[in-house]
């Protein structure tokens, strides 16, 4: 039996005596025996070696796939080494929220860069220091806007599937109306969109690029929002604002995403990241932990979790969000995956993820797999499938190939840097074979 | 210490990728960015380096002693680490077709099984990604369960005074206006308050057991009934469920549902504050409308399936999961022997300390205590002007992160001192030496200890002026 | 020993009021200024919100706290001192110039204490 007690049984009997008892049984003595556990139906402990054994065992039943063309909310990306031996640091892994500002200054110094590369990253003015992924950063974005008057809430059917869920789940208990808008080739239908905005709409959701690649028209949504006063939140995959424009450059209010794409592993769906960034107006809004800049008693810059009388610990029931741990190391992690790869590495990436769905693209039209939306897309698309998505997918799995996904009888595809060309032409000739082509 | 931004020199950098093997992706000029992010630009030794600078200035469960009330900073055990960073585990797709994850949907039935044994529940989900989203998923089932009865006139959740803030601003942000009931003179739950709150209009009550003075509530049985009886349900909030593992579960107590905090209990690290995982539990009336997707098992294979009631999802995918791998990790490691030792082994280690401390510090309740306590300063404050925060600060001087202050608010001055089980019985001697230490200059020298820390990087921050001016990003200036 | 200006009226929740034409203006009393501490932010209405007696209509935060404000009359909000968004430190430095907002078309007053009445609120809560 593993066990992680320094105390030797000789070392607790003394103590047990120190503290006037003669049993570690008395130690419980005031709870009811009704109440107490008479048989506990776990396994034998087991040693390192043991469980080492076992875990690594059930790890082994899971196929790894050598290549990977399945994105839809989860993206493998090539992750630096710095990234891994920065985020492994001990005092970082085993270090609790830096509520003791004089030995926390690392991990507050290394959210004030996280926000500041976030606010660049998507052209905001603030930042807080994550929340738990990027469904709930959009259910917490919508709270944000609630007005005594404006409480409704419109999103985009083209949004990530299960961040609609989740928003839905999260307004359905604070009787928050949701209007979920038709999709209009693979794109937010912007005239239902007008059709739906009115003068009680709290704020429109849309996710550029969108569920389908796609690139919206944001410029469209933010006028029709901000018309009837609206808020506009933004959704947006942190690699692609590393080449497309940025949410602050749109004119939305707040800006989220799933912040994984930063140097995360896809780990089956997590630790991932939620980020949130809005405007200067906003600020207090902003729900969860930010560091602020501050002096100490002898003027020496530093940092602190500042702006607290928004949260929960202090503000209870009235507070907007119950947010208290977040995804901190998670927020490092792509804190120095930005600084590992500075603003060229960034463009690199989101240029080649592009440029290698776009060929992609291109050899699968030649099978007939038809690209199903004509407007411009990032790093992946939907097309129409010659042959049953399943099959299909079942087909390439079987040659170590994680396809893209099957997706409204058709299937969605990703590319990122780490498909190569030469990965991608075999692909493609692998479906060539299974279409018979 | 220098900022990332201020370590920047235009081309700098690592070769991290190769050249594009295939034509650029035209994009119309007006769906481009303008400018590129101002990102550092850093070599990959001065990278490193920055780290290993903050990572000195940044104290962990590796650093010290963290007798941090209420956050069980236990010892977050290296094997759990390893396991989590398993490429079997970390290189798979979410979104992989179900016979190529039969490993992962057995962590989580597992993971499952075994702590639905030590909660006494008979379904979990571990799609919340912390305790305050697992509270919150905790009421959406009670909030659901009354609906699916017709019963919409449930609408409010009783919580004790002494509650963590998390669970009223969980109550309101699942629909519940939140009634707060008194503690009485023991610090537990004031039943005749309580008889008085309970109505038809009583969905539940979220309670802590041991609760925040780290007192285990005796009346529990009779709390849960009166709860019971009033039409409600009881939800367990598991943020100290470390004093109890193996010896009493919020099950046989009457509760009806609870989340549990992976990173507290069951020794995943907090990472700075996070992610952590906040699965909950509940009885098997409630399974319907747990979040989904739930994993099935069907003789040997895994599946998932989604609850007929359910709630939907709150989170993305299956939550936190390589947190719910090391939770797995130490659940097997310590098996049946190895749960109620850890529980026994923290409710010694905090009785051990109270013992060393009492009588020299003020115990707000003096008793027994479960796996913390609560000191009062509230007499050292008013003989010598010295603080719990004061106290506390000055305990960063000897490498040693001071209890939780100023909670619970039932409580004045509070210091609440949690010292988990993998403490050494001489780390605790030490500590009780500082302690005692720090009380005695109080005596002699008050003056010093409002200036305290004079050892660490850096002295008290004025936390006035980073709130009524933010400087929440770096500014580049030019 | 905190000020307290003969002139205006009080509510046991330390609000200070005074009232001119019909316009009522309301404020946080010296005493309860130091008894929160350095504000930081203050949250205020909007102009033609209308607030109700005994109901808050505003929080203040100092960095650990945040204590609601009430409103001593029902009305409409006809003024908000904006410049306490930006600095509300002047609430610390000279509560009673430093008023949050002015009401208008009251219907309703809560009981209102004089300075007298007042300082003997203050003083059991020293006490």
């Amino acid at each position: 039996m593993g066990s992680y007690i320094p105390a030797t049984g000789e070392e607790r009997q003394k103590m047990l005596e120190a503290v006037g008892l003669s049993s570690m049984d008395d130690l419980f003595s005031v709870v009811p025996e009704e109440v107490r556990v008479k048989s506990l139906n776990l396994p034998e402990g087991l040693s390192e070696l043991e469980v080492g054994q076992k875990v690594s065992g059930l790890a082994a039943r899971n196929q790894q796939f050598r290549s990977i063309f399945r994105g839809a909310g989860a993206y493998r990306h090539y992750i630096p080494s710095i990234v891994k031996t920065v985020t492994s640091k001990e005092e970082f892994l085993t270090a609790y929220t830096p509520y003791q500002a004089e030995i926390s200054q690392g991990v507050l110094q290394s959210i004030f860069e996280y926000q500041t590369q976030m606010c660049e990253l998507t052209g905001m003015d603030v930042s807080n220091a994550s929340v738990y992924d990027g469904a709930t950063a959009a259910a917490e974005a919508v709270f944000m806007c609630q007005e005594r008057k404006r409480t409704s809430v419109i999103l985009s059917g083209a949004a990530d599937p299960q961040t609609i869920a989740v928003v839905k789940t999260y307004c359905e208990s604070r009787s928050v109306p949701v209007t979920v808008l038709p999709v209009d080739g693979c794109a937010t239908d912007l005239e239902a969109l007008k059709a739906s905005l009115g003068k009680d709409t709290a704020a429109v959701y849309v996710q550029s690029p969108n569920y389908y690649g796609v690139i919206e028209d944001m410029d469209a949504v933010v006028a029709a929002a901000h018309e009837v006063g609206a808020k506009v939140i933004m959704g947006a995959n942190p690699i692609s604002l590393g080449l497309l424009k940025t949410p602050g450059e749109y004119g939305a209010d707040i800006a989220v995403g799933e912040g994984q794409p930063l140097g995360m592993p896809l780990a089956f769906g997590g630790p991932y990241l939620g980020y949130m960034t809005c405007k200067k107006a906003m600020m207090r809004k902003l729900p969860g932990r930010i560091v602020g800049e501050t002096t100490d008693d002898q003027g020496r810059r530093c940092f602190v979790l500042t702006l607290q009388a928004r949260e929960q610990h202090i503000r209870r029931e009235k507070a907007s969000s119950n947010i208290c741990s977040n995804e901190a190391l998670c927020a490092m992690t792509a804190s120095v995956y930005l600084a590992a790869m500075g603003p060229k590495g960034l463009r690199q990436v989101a240029e080649s993820s592009a440029a290698h769905a776009h060929y992609l693209a291109g050899e699968l039209a030649k099978l007939g797999f038809k690209v199903r939306s004509d407007k411009p897309f990032f790093h992946e698309f939907l097309t129409d499938s010659p042959v049953e998505p399943e099959a299909l997918c079942a087909a390439l799995a079987q040659r170590g190939i994680l396809g893209g996904l099957p997706v409204d009888g058709g299937i969605l595809w990703c590319c990122t840097e780490m498909n190569s060309k030469a990965e991608i032409d075999e692909l493609v000739s692998i479906l060539g074979e299974v279409c018979g082509k | 210490m220098k900022l990332l931004f201020e370590r920047s020199c235009p081309g700098r950098g690592a070769a991290l990728l190769p050249a594009c093997d295939v034509p650029a992706a035209e994009f119309d000029a007006a769906l481009l960015r303008d400018q590129a992010p101002r990102l550092p630009e850093i070599s990959e030794i001065d990278l490193g380096r920055h780290y290993t600078e903050l990572a000195k200035q940044t104290h962990g469960v590796n650093d010290g002693f963290y007798p941090l009330g209420s956050c069980t900073m236990k010892y977050n055990p290296r094997v759990n680490e390893e396991m989590a960073a398993l490429p079997g585990f970390t290189q798979i797709h979410p979104l992989q077709p179900v016979e190529t994850v039969q490993g992962c949907l057995e962590v989580i039935y597992e993971s499952e099984q075994l702590l639905c044994e030590i909660t006494g529940m008979d379904g979990m989900t571990f799609q919340p990604a912390a305790g305050a989203h697992g509270e919150y998923t905790g009421l959406l089932l009670i909030r659901k369960y009354h609906l699916s009865r017709g019963d919409t006139a449930r609408t409010k959740i009783i919580v004790p005074d002494s509650a963590h803030g998390t669970n009223p601003a969980s109550a309101a942000m699942a629909g519940f206006q939140v009634v707060s009931v008194p503690s009485n003179d023991q610090g537990g739950v004031d039943l005749d308050a309580l008889r008085k709150a309970v109505g038809p209009d009583t969905a539940g009550l979220m309670l802590t057991n041991p609760n925040t003075v780290g007192l285990f509530d005796p009346n529990i049985l009779e709390i849960t009934k009166i709860i019971h009886d009033a039409g409600g349900l009881c939800y367990y909030d598991g943020a100290n469920l470390n004093a109890i593992m193996g010896h009493a579960r919020p099950g046989d107590m009457g509760f009806d549902c609870v989340h549990i905090n992976l990173h507290k209990t069951f020794s995943t690290p907090h990472g700075g504050g996070g992610p952590g995982s906040g699965p909950v539990g509940c009885k098997s009336f409630l399974e319907a409308f747990l979040p989904s997707p739930r994993v099935k098992k069907n003789g040997e294979t895994f599946s998932f399936e989604s609850p007929e009631q359910t709630m939907g999802q709150v989170r993305s995918f299956y939550g936190n999961f390589l947190v719910v791998v090391r939770a797995l990790t130490y659940v097997l490691t310590l098996g049946k022997e190895g749960i109620p030792e850890a529980s026994a082994g923290a409710v010694l280690n905090a009785n051990y300390l109270m013992k060393k401390l009492v009588g020299a510090y003020d115990m707000s309740y003096d008793t027994q205590c479960m796996h913390e306590f609560v000191m009062t300063l509230q007499g050292l404050a008013h003989d010598t002007g010295v603080t719990a925060m004061d106290v506390a600060k000055r305990l960063l001087d000897f490498d040693i992160h001071p209890p939780t202050m100023y909670f619970p608010l039932i409580v004045h001055e509070a210091l609440m001192v949690e010292p988990t089980e993998t403490e050494s019985p001489e780390t605790l001697d030490e500590a009780a030496e500082v302690f005692l230490k720090i009380l005695e200059e109080a005596k002699t020298d008050p003056e010093s200890l409002h200036h305290a820390p004079h050892d660490c990087a850096i002295g008290r921050p004025d936390e006035v002026t980073a709130a009524r001016a933010p400087v929440l990003r770096y500014s580049f200036g030019g | 020993m905190s000020i307290i200006p003969a002139e205006l009226k009080y509510t046991k929740s330390h609000e200070w009021i005074k009232e001119e034409d019909g316009v009522f203006t309301i404020g946080l009393t010296d005493y309860a200024q130091s008894a929160l501490g350095d504000i930081v932010f203050i949250n205020l209405p909007e102009e033609g919100d209308e607030v109700t007696a005994g109901e808050s209509f505003s929080d203040v935060e100092s960095v650990k706290a945040v204590s609601d404000v009430f409103s001593p009359v029902t009305g409409a909000v006809c003024a908000v001192n904006e410049a306490l968004l930006d600095d509300p430190a002047q609430v610390n430095e000279s509560p009673y110039e430093a008023w949050l907002i002015k009401v208008e078309n009251v219907s309703d007053t809560e009981e209102l204490l004089d300075a007298e009445a007042y300082e003997a609120v203050v003083a059991a809560e020293e006490a």
